[in-house]
C-alpha cells in the first residue's frame, strides 16, 4: 500500500520533472531528489540529531548567558543612573554651602572693614584734634614773638629816631635839649606806629 | 555530473539538492552520515560559535561577535514576546532553536559547493510537523475543550459559522502544508535558478550576463535566506499564540 503511494508518487514527481527538463534539455529527467523517499529517514534522524543539540546547548548554556549579561548590563545602567542622580544632588548641595560660605565671608569683610574704618576714624579725629590744638598753640606763641618784635621794633625805631634827631639838631648848629626832643620824637611816632 | 554534451548547455539544477554519502559510495541507511548531516552540523557548530563561544566574555560592554548573538537574542525574544505574550516566553528556547538552525542552514546553504538542509521537504516538513503537533497538543493541554473556539468565529453571525469554521478547520490543517513548503520552495527556487544562470556561463557571449544575473539573484537569495527564516520564526508565534489564547 505504502510502496504503491510511493510509486504513484515518484510517478507524479517524474511527470512534473519531465515537464522542467524538456524545457531546460531532456535526454534523463533526473526529477526532484528532494522528493526522493529513500532519503527521509536519513535527513529526519540527522535534523533530529541536530535540533536536540541546538536546543540543549541554547537553552542549558546560551540563552541564560545572554539573558544574564543583558539583565546584568540593565542593572548597571540603572545603578549607574541612581549614583548620577545622587552625585548631582550632592554637587547641588556642595555648590549651596559654598555660595553660602561665600556670603557670610562677605558679610564678615564688610563688618571688618566697618569696624577698621570706624577705628581709624577715631584715630583720626584724636589726630587731628590733637594737630588743631598744637597749630593753635604755636600759632598762639607767633603771635606773641610777633607782638613782641613789633615792640621791640618800635623801641628801636623810637631810640634811633631819638639819637637822629639829636644829632640833626646839633649839626643845625642848635643845642638839643633832650626832653623836647624825645617829646617831639614821640609824638610824630605816635601817628605812625599805631 | 555536469557533463558538456558537444558544445551544448548542460543544465543540471536539481544535481545540488542530492543527498549522498560522505564516505565511500555505499547505501544511504538512515544513521549514515551524508552531505546533510555535514551541514547541519556546521549550522549547528556556527551557532555554538556565535551564541555559546561569541559570549564567552560575558562582557558589560559587548565586543562585536557579543553584540550580534545579542541582537539575535533580543530580536526572537521580542517577536516572541510581541506575538504570544509573556506567557509564550517559556517556549522561547525552541523558537530560538527554530530560528537560529533556519538562518544559518540557510546562510550556509549560499556557499559555493555547499547543500542546504532547508531545501530538502523532508526537513522542513518535520520542522513544520514539530510545530504543528506541538502546538495543537499544547492547545488541548492548556485550555482543554476551549481550544475549538479557535475554530467557532464567535463575531460571525450564527448561520455563518458551521461554515467558516468547516474553512478554519481546513485552513489550521493546512498550515504545516504551507509552513514547511514555503520555506523549502523559497530556498530550492533560488538555488536552482543561479545553477541555470550558471549554465549559461559556459557561453561565452552570455557570460557576462549570466554572470551579472548570478550576483543579483544571489543577492536576493541573502534577503531571501533572512526573510524565510524569520517568516517560519514568526508563523510559529502566531501558531504558538493560537494555542494560548484561542479565543478570537
Amino acid at each position: 500500500m505504502f510502496s504503491l503511494l510511493q510509486q504513484t508518487a515518484a510517478d507524479a514527481a517524474h511527470e512534473a520533472e519531465a515537464a522542467v527538463s524538456a524545457a531546460a534539455e531532456a535526454a534523463n529527467a533526473p526529477g526532484m531528489p528532494q522528493l526522493n523517499t529513500d532519503y527521509f529517514g536519513n535527513l529526519i534522524f540527522w535534523l533530529l540529531v541536530v535540533l536536540a543539540v541546538i536546543y540543549w546547548v541554547l537553552s542549558r548554556i546560551a540563552l541564560p548567558r545572554i539573558g544574564g549579561v543583558l539583565s546584568d548590563r540593565q542593572g548597571a545602567i540603572t545603578g549607574d543612573l541612581v549614583a548620577a542622580e545622587e552625585f548631582k544632588h550632592k554637587a547641588k548641595e556642595a555648590e549651596a554651602a559654598y555660595d553660602k560660605a561665600l556670603a557670610d565671608a562677605r558679610a564678615e569683610a564688610q563688618k571688618i572693614v566697618a569696624a577698621n574704618k570706624a577705628e581709624i576714624q577715631k584715630d583720626l579725629d584724636a589726630a587731628i584734634a590733637k594737630a588743631d590744638a598744637e597749630i593753635a598753640a604755636r600759632a598762639a606763641e607767633s603771635e606773641k614773638r610777633i607782638s613782641e618784635i613789633r615792640a621791640s621794633a618800635a623801641e628801636d625805631a623810637r631810640s634811633v629816631a631819638r639819637e637822629v634827631t639829636a644829632a640833626l639838631v646839633e649839626n643845625f648848629g642848635g643845642a638839643a635839649d633832650p626832653g623836647q626832643v624825645n617829646d617831639a620824637v614821640d609824638q610824630r611816632l605816635k601817628g605812625a606806629l599805631q | 555530473m555536469a557533463t558538456e554534451e558537444a558544445g551544448g548547455l548542460a543544465f543540471h539544477p536539481m544535481e545540488q539538492f542530492e543527498v549522498a554519502p560522505l564516505f565511500g559510495d555505499g547505501p544511504v541507511s538512515w544513521y549514515t552520515p551524508t552531505n546533510a548531516t555535514l551541514w547541519m552540523a556546521l549550522s549547528a557548530l556556527a551557532i555554538v560559535g556565535l551564541l555559546v563561544v561569541g559570549t564567552r566574555g560575558r562582557a558589560i560592554v559587548p565586543n562585536r561577535v557579543q553584540s550580534i548573538a545579542e541582537l539575535l537574542y533580543g530580536m526572537v525574544r521580542k517577536m516572541v514576546e510581541d506575538v504570544t505574550g509573556k506567557d509564550g516566553l517559556k517556549y522561547f528556547p525552541y523558537v530560538m532553536t527554530l530560528f537560529c538552525f533556519i538562518l544559518f542552514a540557510n546562510f550556509l546553504g549560499l556557499l559555493p559547493k555547499s547543500f542546504s538542509p532547508t531545501s530538502q521537504i523532508a526537513i522542513t516538513g518535520v520542522l513544520a510537523a514539530l510545530v504543528f503537533v506541538g502546538v495543537t497538543v499544547l492547545g488541548f493541554v492548556k485550555n482543554g475543550a476551549h481550544f475549538l473556539g479557535l475554530f467557532w468565529v464567535s463575531s460571525a453571525p450564527l448561520a455563518l459559522r458551521p461554515v467558516l469554521a468547516v474553512i478554519e478547520l481546513i485552513s489550521y490543517f493546512v498550515r504545516p502544508v504551507s509552513h514547511s513548503i514555503r520555506l523549502a520552495g523559497n530556498i530550492m527556487a533560488g538555488h536552482a535558478v543561479i545553477k541555470v544562470f550558471a549554465a549559461f556561463a559556459a557561453v561565452a557571449a552570455l557570460a557576462p550576463i549570466s554572470i551579472l544575473a548570478i550576483v543579483a539573484v544571489y543577492g536576493l537569495e541573502v534577503l531571501v535566506c533572512l526573510i524565510q527564516a524569520y517568516v517560519f520564526t514568526i508563523l510559529t508565534c502566531v501558531y504558538l499564540k493560537d494555542a494560548l489564547h484561542p479565543a478570537h
